[in-house]
């Protein structure tokens, strides 16, 4: 895409046009769920919440792939850096991600060593010039980055690289959904559908969700115009009280996807039950490895388990991750958890929730839950 | 969760750098012109207004498109003097040289130090070496401090913005910073981008000759123009607006940026500053920016309100609003 390409979905005519449009059509009260961090942080970016009729709720998903990192993975990715000659690699959102008592910032302040990566295949270089150390790299996010973690495993494998290894702690979207439908005290009108996960897993991936738990939903892509578009199809749905799957993103998102990635995904990994942070264990939500390539499972290399680990006291994490509550309902919300002091990991990801009201939120517009 | 360690965030000219400043080292030097929080001091020497300031230079790759850790060591101080009004005029250099540092690029890193003095027109008349053994520093590190002189009527600090005074900068932000990252990590694009490292005390004097009530002069380096517009904003308990579409930004830089998640307003510029100027005195003081050329693309981007004091608000292109918030720590590459 070039940029001039996206500069046209950040037209201010446009945007002010499908806003009038939004107005125009939204009657009732409503609660529209953005599910991908993304999304969460260019609706803040583009200060779309403060332009939209006092009728619609925006609230924000388990998108975050940071922020669903259960504590007990925090954890153990702590301890394994402070094992001897191991090199961690992970993206840099990570970093400040607090575990229990400790963060991969703070381990790396004290000496261990724990180096930032812009790709799974950085990490791969880094084990080729250190073969009397162990590499691992921190697999976390969703369908959108496990395909290049595969491709990485795949490489080693190839390579004849073993010193390296993944701890797989990737999720899967649409179980995550389903999970939150499934949720009583979950009240959502319609689903803004990540755009980045789409564009690999297909629109397909989402016709058996829709099937079983039908809901307003359309793929959206990350744009000004992107996001007022999607938001005003899930308008015109609710309104005609209509049940169905849109693509806004066709010019990324497919039917299908992209094959080669989910061919990947596949090869490497298999579904298992995963837990979430806050939200607690969703079934087949995870990426784990399949049997033909344990051997790149840093999981079983280390044997590492994970320790069930409770949420800090006062943090509503998860319920801000499931949309009952917004970060302004939460009673720590920058009073003690703060960027600076983060107590639950929605503070410390760029993408995560409280991270980013803290960051762009205008005191004075919407955006509590109990505002409608 | 606390930390009992120094954090690379606490360097990074954010919230944590801020923290660290007001909480561990002020408190020791306690002094009015320290608690000003300038980029440099205003100093008053039997009657004559002098200007001082200190900047150490850490960078990673020492030379990068569009200069070198020599320039940046004499721009960066040059702009600081330059900032508080005043017209630099003498330089120290203090080296940390790592054992085993070559010394054809000490030499390549003196010769662009020098070009950057003649050009700044300032004299580094002062200096002090140190080698420390291998792993004890890395490679070098630079200090200069800087002297400068504060004509008459020239009256400029962070705690000077007045509501409505208008917000000029003087080109396109997040040159250096990116360049820099680009650099650093060896990320393969392809782009023509550079450092904007320069000196700006010929812009800033020329400013000066077609008005003195320029309120506040910024160079925002590190923590970048988001993080330089707060600290205004608070030491003059003002408010701040800003218009995202008149923010100029080169194309390339903002793909960059978008990629990885960066977001421009708080990457460092080596070569750009900020001017709060009352409406009546905007149009010469930008005309007199645009002349030099590193001002070609200089702008108002916004004004100073007396709503929301200590807030930086930005109109966003598509006009909603948004808070742009002080930077907590560095800025970090996201997953997807």
């Amino acid at each position: 895409m070039s940029i001039k390409h996206a500069e046209e979905y950040r037209d201010k005519k446009l945007s002010r046009s499908l806003i009038q449009e939004i107005q125009k059509n939204s009657r009732k009260p409503v609660r529209l769920m953005e599910v991908c961090g993304t999304h969460t942080v260019s609706i803040f970016k583009y200060g779309i919440r403060s332009i939209l009729p006092k009728t619609i709720s925006l609230l924000s998903g388990p998108g975050c792939p940071v922020c669903v990192t259960a504590q007990g993975e925090i954890d153990a990715f702590i301890e394994l850096s402070r094992k001897k000659d191991v090199i961690i690699t992970t993206f840099g959102d990570l970093m400040r991600v607090p575990g229990s008592n400790s963060s991969l910032q703070q381990e790396r302040a004290k000496g261990q060593d724990i180096r930032m990566v812009y790709s799974a295949f950085d990490a791969l270089e880094i084990a080729k010039i250190n073969p009397d150390k162990e590499v691992v790299f921190l697999g976390v996010g969703f369908e959108t980055t496990a395909p290049t973690i595969a491709a990485s495993v795949l490489s080693a494998q190839v390579m004849n690289l073993t010193n390296f290894s993944v701890i797989s702690a990737h999720k899967k979207v649409v179980p995550a959904l389903t999970a939150l439908l499934q949720t009583k005290e979950v009240n959502i009108n319609g689903f803004l559908l990540p755009g980045h996960v789409s564009v690999i897993i297909g629109a397909g991936a989402y016709r058996g969700f829709i099937k079983n738990y039908p809901i307003p939903c359309v793929i959206a892509g990350f744009e000004p115009v992107d996001i007022l578009t999607s938001i005003h199809m899930l308008i015109k749905q609710i309104e005609t009280g209509k049940k169905d799957l849109e693509n806004a993103y066709p010019r990324a998102v497919t039917e299908e996807g992209n094959s080669k990635a989910k061919s990947l995904l596949n090869t490497v990994f298999q579904s298992g039950n995963a837990i979430w942070r806050g939200i607690g264990p969703i079934p087949d939500s995870g990426l784990f490895f399949q049997k033909a390539y344990e051997a790149f499972d840093a999981t079983r290399r280390f044997q590492i388990s994970y320790q069930q680990t409770p949420e800090p006291k006062g943090c509503a994490c998860g319920e801000v991750l499931t949309g009952i509550k917004t970060p302004l309902d939460c009673t720590l919300y920058k009073k003690i958890c703060t960027p600076l002091h983060p107590v639950g990991p929605c503070m410390v990801s760029s993408e995560g929730i409280c991270a980013a009201y803290d960051k762009y939120h205008v005191e004075n517009n919407r955006g509590s839950c109990n505002d409608d | 969760m606390t930390t009992d360690h120094i954090l690379l965030d606490h360097g990074s000219g954010g919230k944590m750098s801020s923290a660290m400043i007001r909480n561990i080292m002020l408190p020791v030097f306690e002094n009015p012109i320290l608690s000003m929080l300038n980029d440099g001091a205003n100093l008053e020497i039997n009657g004559v207004r002098l200007a001082f300031s200190t900047d150490t230079y850490t960078v990673s790759p020492l030379f990068f498109p569009g200069g070198s850790i020599g320039d940046l060591a004499i721009n960066g101080t040059v702009n600081d003097v330059s900032m508080c009004g005043a017209r630099p005029l003498y330089l120290s250099v203090g080296m940390v040289i790592e054992e085993g540092f070559p010394i054809e690029e000490l030499k390549r890193i003196l010769f662009d130090m020098g070009k950057a003095a003649r050009r700044a027109d300032v004299l580094v008349v002062t200096g002090d070496t140190k080698v420390v053994p291998k792993g004890a520093a890395d490679k070098i590190f630079i200090n200069t401090s800087g002297i400068g002189w504060i004509p008459d009527g020239v009256d400029v600090g962070g705690e000077k913005a007045r509501a409505g005074d208008q917000i000029i900068v003087s080109g396109t932000i997040a040159d250096h910073g990116m360049t820099i990252l680009i650099q650093r990590e060896g990320l393969t694009f392809d782009t023509e981008i550079r450092s904007d490292s320069a000196p700006l005390n010929h812009m800033v004097q020329s400013m000066l000759a077609v008005s003195r009530n320029i309120h506040v002069l910024r160079d925002p380096t590190r923590g970048g123009v988001g993080t330089t517009l707060n600290e205004i904003a608070i030491q003059s308990s003002l408010g701040i607006k800003i218009y995202e579409d008149r923010i100029p930004i080169k194309k390339e830089v903002a793909g960059i940026c978008e990629l990885l998640g960066f977001d421009p307003l708080y990457v460092a510029n080596e070569g750009k500053l900020l001017a709060f100027v009352p409406p009546s005195e905007v149009g010469d003081v930008l005309s007199a920016i645009q002349k030099n050329p590193a001002g070609k693309d200089a702008c108002v981007i916004g004004e100073v309100t007396d709503t929301r004091p200590g807030r930086v608000i930005m109109e966003t292109r598509i006009g909603g609003e948004r808070i742009v918030d002080m930077q907590t720590g560095e800025q970090l590459p996201r997953i997807c």
